[in-house]
């Protein structure tokens, strides 16, 4: 368990042999090569759920499938009024595999299990195939991605 | 109905793994069609293992499934044992019931609360079930954190384990390693008795078939690992026989093959098959917790699977237990494997049912040929015969309430059409007879 004082947590989801699908890793040790303390997840999503207490300020970074052009970041930030997970990641199928990130995070509300805040950065990517290697806008992204996140904590906790 | 024209239309079948569809035709009330469909792309591990070494063969079977990866690796490690001679240490046995108790902890609970209650408490998924029960949803994360901590301990991470090995494993724990499980097991046993305390008080569909049971059988235990395979209708084999007695057919609608007994036809494999062939082979604490809840083998009716999966939780936490308590470190982590030609079978019992692998082997110890049949292909016509039946019950009823109970009959069996060969559509087609 996290101490109870309120902490900023900053966790990258994926897998890096998956091509755009370990953008949200490569932001999170870009970040802590920056200095920022960061903390990698590959296992199981609804570990996650272990991972903040309700007072913490947590920005979960992932890769997404949406219409939208790859590379392009999405935050969705639970501080703010109608900005959710969009219905398609709240639609995705729960399976005998498991949950996957949207879900597992559906089910910490569902539980109470939430952070004070929750930004979900999700970089949309293109090429998910195994041992793909990341595609150039994503490769564009996680580096926007990472000054966007950077510019957002006054006072990151260094790694 | 009779006279009547309807379609059940499900583009989206959730809560099962793969991608797949059913269709069901109805003419009148008669079911004249079922067939479920599996689109998921052939996924070719049998060709991929040609040619690696067999050493490779764990790690590679692994990655066929994310929730039952342990079931791969054992059914490989143990063909390839048999193929090479090998007899392994009896402590590396005993670590390896305790790496499937993992497996089994996660696998169970993941299904029994999150994928197939909330079908019997008519909520769309776990997520919308967690806010009227939330004693329940937290308890399963608990239970099934357990189980992820086996299988991590063991297997080196949670999610497809890297430790397990020809002859032995890569790494094995420390005493004190294994014992730091205790607390969390025994709070997870006294949860398991719970859990089948709480499936037997749902509602159950009045379904019960003549089933052909097919599992491993021990003299001395509940299996996981080793065992003849056996029937209620009279089998009895080796795993070197199963080919002899079993035939993968291949039909138009589906990229898994279907198994189907020679002569027979289909078979159930999985939790009712284990545990109606070995209900006396169970521990105190597991046959104690059935006997509670009046569940007695033989039990026929598929939809009940859901208590006999939380008994086998109990079953895996107590049998977890023992282990532990009487856990020596082996005296070397595993046995050397030499390169040498043979060939080798071997059936492991998956949550969901048996796995069979087998392995040629040329003298260098590259691998000549593989087969490997999952529990769900071996389920996958039953399934089709369960809603055939199932199915003729329905006619009567609204079209989504149809839909949402031939879902739940498909989830009697925790598919996993991933490995089978992924999603499920569920069609139903309504004619005028």
């Amino acid at each position: 368990m996290k101490s109870k004082s309120r902490q900023m947590q900053i966790i990258g989801c994926g897998n890096v042999d998956r091509g755009d699908d370990g953008a949200g890793i490569f932001v999170a040790k870009r970040l802590c090569e920056l200095g920022i303390r960061t903390e990698v997840h590959a296992g199981d999503a609804l570990a996650l759920l272990d991972r903040w207490c309700s007072d913490d300020d947590v920005i979960v970074v992932d890769a997404v499938v949406t219409c939208s052009a790859p590379g392009t970041v999405h935050v969705w930030d639970s501080g703010l009024a109608g900005s959710g997970l969009p219905n398609a990641a709240r639609d995705a199928a729960i399976s005998s595999h498991g949950f996957d990130i949207a879900k597992a995070i559906e089910l910490g509300r569902a539980l109470g299990k939430f952070p004070a805040r929750l930004r979900v950065y999700g970089i949309a990517g293109q090429r998910f195939e195994r041992g793909a290697k990341i595609s150039p806008a994503v490769l564009a992204a996680i580096d926007a991605a990472v000054q966007r996140i950077r510019a957002e904590i006054p006072n990151p906790s260094t790694c | 109905m009779t006279g009547t024209s309807r379609t059940i239309k499900v583009d989206t079948l959730a809560r099962v793994e793969g991608e797949g569809s059913l269709y069901i035709k109805l003419v009148g009330e008669r079911v004249a069609d079922v067939k479920l469909k599996i689109f998921e792309p052939p996924r070719m591990f049998e060709a991929f293992l040609r040619g690696r070494h067999f050493s490779e063969a764990a790690d590679i079977t692994a990655r066929i499934c994310g929730i039952c990866p342990i079931a791969y690796q054992m059914s490989a490690i143990h063909a390839i044992e048999r193929a090479l001679g090998i007899e392994i240490d009896p402590a590396v046995r005993r670590l390896r019931r305790l790496f499937y108790c993992g497996e089994w902890i996660e696998s169970h609970t993941l299904h029994v609360y999150m994928l197939h209650a909330p079908d019997f408490l008519n909520y769309a998924d776990v997520i919308e079930m967690a806010r009227d029960h939330r004693e329940v949803v937290e308890k399963a994360l608990r239970l099934k954190k357990i189980g992820n901590r086996i299988v991590q301990l063991l297997g080196g991470r949670e999610i497809h384990p890297i430790s397990a090995a020809v002859g032995g494993f890569h790494r094995v724990p420390t005493k004190q390693q294994v014992r730091e499980l205790v607390p969390d097991l025994e709070w997870a046993l006294a949860a398991s008795c719970e859990a089948v305390q709480w499936t037997s008080s749902l509602e159950f569909p009045i379904f019960e078939q003549d089933y052909e049971f097919v599992a491993l059988r021990h003299p001395d235990e509940y299996p996981f690992n080793e065992g003849r395979l056996v029937s209620n209708h009279g089998l009895n084999i080796d795993a070197a026989e199963y080919e002899d007695h079993f035939q993968e057919l291949h039909v138009k609608h589906s990229n898994a093959l279907h198994s189907v007994m020679r002569g027979r036809g289909s078979y159930l494999v999985g939790p009712l098959a284990r545990f109606n062939l070995n209900y006396d082979k169970l521990p105190a604490a597991a046959q104690e917790a059935a006997a509670k809840v009046g569940l007695q083998p033989p039990v026929k009716n598929p939809f009940r699977s859901i208590i006999v999966r939380a008994v086998e939780l109990v079953f895996a936490c107590a049998e977890a237990l023992r282990v532990i308590r009487e856990y020596e470190p082996p005296a070397a982590p595993r046995l050397d494997a030499p390169n040498r030609a043979g060939s080798g079978q071997a059936i492991t019992e998956a949550p969901r049912g048996i796995l069979y692998h087998r392995y040629a082997l040329d003298e260098n110890g590259l691998i000549l040929s593989a087969k490997i049949i999952p529990p769900t292909s071996q389920n996958q016509r039953r399934i089709e015969d369960d809603l055939r039946e199932y199915a003729s019950h329905l006619v009567a009823w609204p079209l989504d309430e149809a839909t949402w109970k031939c879902e739940q009959a498909i989830r009697n069996y925790d598919p996993c059409i991933s490995c089978a060969t992924h999603f499920l559509k569920v069609h139903i087609d309504r004619d005028k007879p």
